[in-house]
């Protein structure tokens, strides 16, 4: 599976999609997901709450790990994906689907400083080898 | 990592995993299959079907000569007399003078010249060490020969057994009457009916040249490949313990949950009885299941209305769909007790229960 090019990506594995509103929608890569394998539960982060840029919001847990969600940018959360309570395995069937939280960021330009899909490429293909 | 890569040992079938698409990784410095899917998926295979193990990384001892037996009785916690059949099996740990745990392993009696071991694959050398070591001093005729060029298979589920007479009929006469924990030495296969997993099936030894094609024939038959992933869920499910994660040279068997098997009533002496004696137990092995949503680890930390353990395996169980720990507590704890488990930043009730959690394809918890 290609990561999407419409979408952004973060050196922790989380993928961002901007919105025509300006909110983003964020959630971990393919690459991400097939590293920890089956998922077995996720903890979102609170509506409301504001996060810094890095700051830990998020846990995903499969049958092998857990591994923490970063918030790729400062903001608020808007949203959390409350399907992914019963049905954690999404992620792995469709991990550009299966979003995990929404923002609006503080600083629209934050999202431009993200990594797009040919450098986070560069970056799986060079943590393959 | 490229390196460490090319350090790693491999199996017989290490080639015949990569061809299958096995995602791969370091277990104890061995290059072993973690899943070739999804590890859930492979865990269901094994409860309701059938399917196999590369166990080829555990090590196969044999002890030959005169006064094996005398030999194993003082070096064993559980008593080799209760072997008194040939191809009979025993689960035992092996233990230091201070009683703390060097390893668990089986023992197969095939004679009184001939007592087959099989150990953990991390364990194996300072195993062998310290059994000569110990022969060197109390039967210095013995031999202790590991088994170098030898794979040994796990055919595990319901079907297995079935599975496995279907791609090797020629051992079905020698093996279909075999108890649990018995073994039959048919030519080039040993064929052995315990396993890892809470399910029925074989574990067979046979020479490392011809592992690839019974790999491959037991595929054809429709037996699925399961990586260490799905070992791991099912022996947990199974309440079975984990050398180096439930116990280890710190931990005596009987804060393990290993009590039966440590034989403290015959008047036999063994290595590591006295300690035993002069130490009971303070501690004691739980099982445990998550009353709230998240995963139980191992190294979180317990708390009870008598102090604090740590849980020492913890997973998510496929067969029950909620997370199982088996856990160290303070002794006084009962099963029915509601512990809180810190996960994170979250302290999460947890009740105690007793183990196995699952087996044969079913929970086992009441309600």
């Amino acid at each position: 599976m290609s990561n999407p090019a419409n979408l952004k990506y973060t050196t922790s594995h989380e993928w961002v999609k901007t919105e025509t509103d300006g909110t983003v929608t964020i959630g971990i890569t393919q690459h991400a997901q097939e590293l920890l394998g089956d998922m077995v539960f996720v903890e979102t982060p609170a509506v409301g709450r504001k996060l810094a840029a890095r700051e830990e919001c998020a846990v995903v847990e499969s049958v092998k790990a857990a591994s923490d969600v970063y918030a790729p940018l400062a903001g608020v959360v808007l949203a959390i994906n409350g399907e992914l309570d019963s049905a954690p395995e999404k992620i792995n069937a469709d991990p550009y689907g299966a979003w995990m939280f929404k923002m609006k960021p503080d600083n629209a330009a934050d999202v431009a400083a993200l990594l797009d899909v040919t450098a986070y490429q560069a970056l799986v293909d060079n943590e393959a080898h | 990592m490229i390196g460490d890569a090319m350090a790693l040992k491999q199996t017989p079938l290490h080639a015949t995993h990569c061809s299958m698409g096995a995602k791969m990784v370091d277990f104890g410095g061995w290059d072993m299959p973690l899943n070739y899917g999804s590890q859930i998926d492979e865990h269901h295979q094994v409860r309701n079907d059938c399917g196999m193990f590369d166990v080829s990384h555990m090590r196969v001892v044999d002890m030959k000569g005169d006064g094996v037996r005398a030999f194993l009785r003082y070096l064993l916690a559980n008593n080799v007399d209760k072997l008194q059949s040939s191809g009979k099996a025993l689960y035992s740990c092996l233990l230091r003078p201070d009683a703390g745990v060097i390893d668990d392993l089986i023992v197969y009696f095939m004679s009184e010249q001939w007592f087959r071991i099989v150990v953990n694959a991390g364990t194996a050398d300072k195993d062998i060490a310290w059994m000569r070591e110990q022969a060197a001093q109390h039967a210095p005729l013995l031999s202790v020969t590991p088994c170098h060029d030898m794979a040994m298979i796990a055919v595990q589920g319901p079907n297995a057994r079935e599975k496995v007479w279907q791609v090797l009929p020629q051992t079905r006469s020698a093996t279909e009457n075999l108890q649990n924990f018995q073994a039959a030495d048919c030519a080039d296969y040993f064929i052995a009916r315990t396993g890892y997993t809470g399910e029925d099936g074989f574990e067979i030894m046979l020479p490392a040249q011809q592992a690839a094609d019974f790999w491959i024939a037991l595929h054809r038959a429709g037996v699925a490949s399961i990586g260490l992933g799905a070992r791991d869920t099912l022996r947990l499910e199974a309440g079975m313990n984990l050398y180096g994660q439930d116990m280890d040279e710190t931990i005596n068997p009987l804060e393990a949950g290993l009590a039966w098997t440590v034989d403290l009533k015959s008047a036999r002496d063994f290595i590591g009885k006295s300690a035993l004696l002069a130490h009971p137990p303070i501690r004691k092995l739980v099982g445990l299941v998550l009353l709230e949503r998240g995963v139980l680890r191992s190294h979180q930390i317990v708390h009870t209305a008598h102090g604090t353990g740590e849980i020492t395996s913890g997973t998510f169980s496929p067969t029950l769909g909620q997370s199982i720990a088996l856990a160290r507590l303070p002794i006084a704890v009962q099963v029915g007790d509601t512990v809180q488990v810190s996960i994170r930043d979250k302290m999460l009730n947890a009740k105690v229960v007793k183990y196995p959690f699952a087996r044969n394809g079913k929970s086992l918890l009441p309600g």
